[in-house]
């Protein structure tokens, strides 16, 4: 007996999605109720609920949209969408997948890119020393962004109320977070 | 009494009054907090906006390095922390293809059966039974109890009993003798990661919240998240810019509150590190009736 | 000598498609036993039977086996068939090639065998057939309706105008139910107790309606046409029979502060009370659980002194009464979940959040405030108001999968009332869909929209939370780019979700019905059987099943009374003769059947001699009871009991054909 589920094995976003994070696109009634509690919903170029529209709908042209929008970049995983959603939608994952898809095939928004070359200098920091070092990952990410001049104002503050550790402090075992990093890396992130 | 303890990043660094705060309380407690040996980071947001694998592995390893250390309880008084931890828990006990990689990335088998606490759950469980001898003064102050995303949700990790309007926080901040507000944005997110990023998202939701708390007549406003207290303290001038208006209202860690009320200096609990000025928070404090 | 008849249906392609029809006919035709043999394409059709028919009379046979579907849709057929062919219908079974067969199959010769494996097998067993005849059970000519609503007024007006008696329980001190809490009704806007009331009166005064308020049914025991019901009076406090409604005693009630429940809690009322103004019986209970009285030992007592008619007693006790019965309609109704059920929504703490069935007594002028829409928290009359539709319902995270049916129409009249009364107020809808399929229910809809200018948007709400005396309401119009909409309203009425009843689940164990995971009442079957349970002699009405609207509660009112006169049309109704019967020469009466029979159907009975001394005892069926299921037969140490129709002789042999042994 053949379930019409066989969706999941197709190639399309929506089939990868439901194999890899077990969530079922299609049980969203687009009743709007993530859009209407979701703090960035000022700020999206596609709202919550429309995502998800577009992904069930599967029509040419809205997977490229989806992963080249703002929106899956500014979701700031607060879940306020799925503590609130009647099919109990995890929505905030979805999106981290899309985010992780937009990065491998290239499709990173252009107003995006600095989120991006944030979580980028964040992660060097950790690969590196296994802790964040927070003003190793500020060097960072302005030497990205070329955002020079931003934040110069607190630094200073920062600093004198000891906020901000001049010198990273490395883990012992340093060596297991690299062993994590490249495996994970190998895997993709866990792409089936 | 010993309790496992993950700082986390924030909490040796930018918010290191959160750790000396939680330190000074559980120590007039008689609460010894033990730290997870060579802990690492937790990946924050960063990891599970990137890689999946690699946000699931990175808090393991603390996990995993917990158990070993024989630890059964661990408070992360992180928000954040918290929600990266207990999540990642959550999912390698529910999925156990996963938990096989990761184990083996590791080189350490996980139980998963280690009970994680946030600092809410440490407060209710740990000090509550032993403070009320401790409280020598009423911090006589409307305050409003911010608890942001992550102390309230996911539904699977959360120990947050009312979702949409928590109590935990009011009841500590009682027991210190603070007036709780009722207001509207308890766990409305306050623009998180973004503090460096896209500030000015910040400064539009952090600032909704301040304004809400100050329409309502609150003194304070009393976190237990580092990233919280960041956006809603030393982004304060966005904030200000944003909203047009110049509120002064000072944002306390819950541990600083309670520590006041405990009698302890507030240079030991670290409010001189604020941006915004807590002196008016310290006037407010009267000896308590006996 | 067996003499049977073997008619093999193709059942048009159903089974030839899968299974060697000619061959299964063929090889049966050679069985022990078996005196004719045949195929044909649909036996349930007329020409089909007339082959049973003619077949009996042509050969004189004497069982028959048709070898097609389920016995379960068309074993009356052919034993029908077969008596008018002359013989005893019991003396027919039918041989499930179908849905044991030929549907989970493919086609081989496996499939075949299987089919002529399952022939053979029920000719084993008709070889042992014996005649049976159905049981005679006396029918109790009077109907027990629980629930005084509009379901259970319509349901007993049926029944009795048709002759018989009727027994009406109703917890409530007076019947109506929530129709009595309606301000207008759609799609017509009548005034619901305008259309109510007099059917009200009319069941108080009917000659065969008997009326028990402030009852409810304690146990329930007995079978179809013979139930027995015990009833719980609860004590009233006050003599009905004596007062004269003259209101003097509620009127000096100094306890004035106990929530009503008939204004949904916006309102309160005296501790001796009638719940509304056309209450029936228009007399007053006292409810003891806040009575000075009762609760401060003695105090107060002012009811008593008052009243002229010396009706008042506060020594009465719950009373019971035992009542035969021949059939049970239930009528027990629904509840709305509250505003409180809503964490994003307030927690119930917002006075001006309120449910569908507060804004009805709002609107109502009986309510609380004589019709005029004022909000609870500070009486001022509202500009906006916000209906938030499916508040509960369609929501799997809330455990509420179902649609309420109900809302839509309901807010849409609310919007209505509320604009009628307001021409300067703006009312908005939040909305997933209309659902508004009954007769001129979506004209009552557009009518909302188009002339009375009810903004419906398209979008749920996320949350609601109260700023400076105005609640703030976070919505999305999906409609409109999935844009945000955030509304300042005065007021929210939530279209809550209909619930079961709250004791819905102890009654329905008391009346051993179904019910399911909702606790709304199950069906015997969702399309053909849609009022009665599958506990014969019980019938369902109105929401007890689930959501719905007054015309359809009141046609399946009038569907399972007519269920019930039909019942009643018989002094004796018949019953299917698979029952269990005991050979009480052999039964030691260890009564161990009697344990562990689930219907109750076993009796002790005494064996005596002819002087009357009892000699010792045995097991007894009531026949009347017995559903036939064999737990007794099963538990039986000497092999006493036997069932009828499936006896350990008729089974073994079918076991054993099965294995191709001899028996």
């Amino acid at each position: 007996m053949h379930s019409s589920n066989d969706y999941k094995e197709k190639k399309g976003l929506k089939g990868r999605i439901a194999k890899t994070t077990g969530i079922t696109i299609n049980k969203c009634y687009q009743c709007g109720k993530c859009t209407a509690g979701c703090p960035l919903n000022e700020e999206m170029d596609i709202m919550p609920n429309q995502l998800l529209r577009m992904l069930q709908l599967e029509l040419p042209g809205y997977e490229d949209k989806i992963l080249r929008s703002m929106s899956i970049w500014l979701c700031l995983a607060c879940d306020t969408c799925y503590s609130r959603c009647p099919q109990e939608i995890l929505l905030s994952k979805v999106i981290d997948f899309l985010r992780q898809e937009s990065v491998r095939q290239g499709k990173v928004n252009p107003k995006a890119k600095d989120i991006v070359k944030f979580h980028q200098a964040f992660l060097e920091t950790i690969e590196k020393n296994g802790k964040l070092y927070e003003l190793g990952l500020t060097l960072n990410y302005k030497l990205k962004t070329m955002n020079l001049l931003q934040d110069i104002s607190v630094a200073p503050s920062m600093i004198s109320k000891g906020k901000l550790n001049m010198f990273p402090h490395k883990i012992k075992n340093i060596k297991d977070i690299e062993k994590i990093f490249n495996k994970t890396s190998e895997n993709k992130g866990g792409e089936q | 009494m010993k309790v496992g303890y993950y700082p986390g990043c924030s909490l040796e660094a930018s918010s290191k009054e959160y750790s000396d705060s939680l330190f000074a309380v559980a120590e007039k407690c008689g609460i010894s907090l033990e730290i997870i040996n060579d802990w690492n980071c937790c990946g924050a947001s960063t990891a599970h906006n990137l890689n999946h694998e690699l946000a699931v592995a990175l808090p393991a390893r603390s996990l995993a390095l917990a158990e070993k250390q024989g630890l059964t309880e661990i408070v992360i008084p992180c928000a954040a922390c918290y929600s990266r931890l207990s999540q990642s828990q959550y999912e390698l006990n529910q999925d156990s293809i996963i938990k096989t990689k990761v184990e083996n990335y590791l080189n350490m088998s996980i139980s998963g059966s280690i009970k994680l606490l946030t600092v809410l759950d440490f407060l209710h469980k740990y000090i509550f039974p032993v403070v009320d001898q401790h409280i020598v003064n009423k911090l006589n102050q409307k305050t409003a109890c911010y608890y942001g995303c992550l102390l309230a949700r996911p539904k699977e990790t959360s120990t947050i009993k009312r979702t949409e309007d928590p109590m935990e926080m009011e009841e500590v901040m009682q027991k210190a003798g603070a007036t709780p507000i009722k207001w509207a944005f308890k766990t409305e997110c306050c623009g998180a990661g973004f503090s460096v990023s896209k500030t000015d998202i910040v400064a539009k939701l952090s600032g909704k919240i301040i304004e809400d708390a100050a329409d309502r007549g609150a003194e304070s406003i009393i976190v237990a998240c580092p990233m919280c207290h960041m956006n809603l303290d030393m982004r304060r001038p966005n904030i200000k810019k944003q909203i047009k208006r110049d509120i002064n209202i000072p944002v306390l860690f819950i541990t600083q509150a309670l520590g006041l009320s405990m009698g302890i200096s507030a240079d030991r609990l670290g409010l001189n590190k604020h941006y915004v000025p807590t002196d008016k928070t310290e006037k407010c404090i009267i000896k308590k009736e006996a | 000598m067996a003499r049977i008849g073997v008619f093999i249906c193709h059942c048009g392609e159903n089974i030839s498609a899968t299974v060697d029809v000619e061959k299964v006919a063929e090889v049966a035709s050679k069985l022990q036993g078996v005196a004719f043999s045949t195929h044909y394409k649909y036996m349930c059709s007329s020409p089909g039977q007339d082959k049973i028919i003619q077949a009996i009379k042509e050969y004189k046979l004497t069982g028959i086996v048709v070898a097609a579907c389920s016995p379960r849709m068309h074993e009356t057929t052919f034993r029908k068939a077969t008596a008018e062919g002359g013989i005893n219908p019991y003396l027919c079974e039918m041989a499930n090639i179908r849905e044991h067969c030929s549907w989970v199959h493919e086609k081989s010769e496996e499939t075949t065998q299987k089919a002529i494996d399952i022939v053979r097998t029920l000719v084993a067993k008709v070889r042992r057939n014996a005649p049976l005849f159905p049981i005679k059970v006396p029918v109790t000519k009077t109907a027990l309706v629980i629930g005084g609503g509009i379901a259970g007024i319509q349901a007993a007006l049926d029944i009795a105008n048709a002759g018989h008696k009727v027994i009406i329980v109703e917890k409530q001190p007076s019947i109506g139910g929530h129709m009595s809490q309606l301000s207008e009704t759609f799609p017509t806007l009548d005034c619901s107790q305008c259309i109510l009331t007099p059917r009200m009166v009319e069941v108080s005064q009917h000659p065969n309606i008997t009326l028990h308020t402030y009852a409810e049914v304690e146990s329930v025991s007995g079978f179809i046409g013979n139930f027995d019901v015990k009833i719980k009076m609860k004590a009233k406090s006050v003599d009905h029979s004596k007062c004269t409604g003259c209101g003097e005693c509620w009127q000096k009630c100094p306890n004035k502060k106990i929530p009503d429940e008939f204004n949904a809690g916006l309102s309160n009322r005296t501790a001796i009370y009638t719940p509304f103004p056309q209450a029936v019986p228009n007399k007053p209970v006292i409810d003891r659980a806040n009575c000075t009285w009762f609760t401060k030992g003695g105090k107060c007592g002012l009811c008593k002194k008052t009243c002229k008619a010396e009706a008042i007693d506060y020594e009465t006790t719950d009373e019971y009464l035992d009542i035969k019965v021949g059939a049970i309609v239930t009528a027990t109704g629904f509840d709305l979940k509250h505003s409180d059920f809503f964490p994003e929504y307030g927690y119930g703490e917002y006075k001006d959040v309120i449910d569908g069935m507060q804004f009805e007594r709002l609107a109502s002028a009986s309510g609380p405030t004589a019709g005029v829409i004022r909000r609870p928290s500070d009486g001022k009359i509202p500009e906006k108001i916000v209906f938030v539709a499916c508040a509960g319902s369609r929501d799997k995270a809330k455990g509420i999968e179902y649609c309420s049916k109900i809302c839509c129409m309901y807010t849409a009249k609310h919007a209505m009332l509320y604009k009628h009364k307001n021409h300067e107020g703006k009312a908005y809808v939040f909305y997933m869909d209309i659902r508004a399929a009954g007769k001129g229910y979506d004209e009552f809809v557009r009518r909302a929209i188009e002339e009375d200018d009810v903004q419906y948007i398209r979008g749920r709400v996320s949350k609601i939370y109260e700023k400076d005396g105005k609640l703030i309401v976070k919505g999305v119009d999906t409609l409109l780019n999935a844009q945000p909409v955030d509304i300042e309203a005065d007021m929210v009425v939530l279209a809550t979700a209909v619930i079961a009843n709250k004791e819905s689940e102890s009654l329905a164990q008391k009346l051993h019905i179904s019910y399911d995971k909702h606790h709304f009442f199950a069906e015997a079957h969702p399309k053909l059987k849609p009022v009665e349970t599958n506990t014969a002699g019980i019938m369902l009405a109105g929401a007890c099943q689930s959501a719905r609207d007054i015309p359809e509660t009141v046609a399946q009112a009038s569907a399972s009374a007519s269920k019930t006169i039909a019942l009643f049309s018989n002094n004796e109704m018949s019953r299917e003769p698979a029952v269990a019967l005991v050979n009480n020469v052999n039964c030691t009466g260890c009564l161990l059947c009697q344990e562990v029979c689930p219907y109750l159907a076993i009796e002790k009975e005494e064996i005596k001699d002819r002087n009357g001394n009892i000699l010792r005892y045995a097991a007894k069926i009531n026949s009347g009871l017995c559903q036939g299921c064999g737990t007794c037969v099963a538990m039986c140490r000497n092999k006493s009991i036997d069932l009828q129709g499936f006896s350990n002789e008729q089974m073994l042999g079918e076991v054993m054909s099965l294995l191709n042994k001899p028996f």
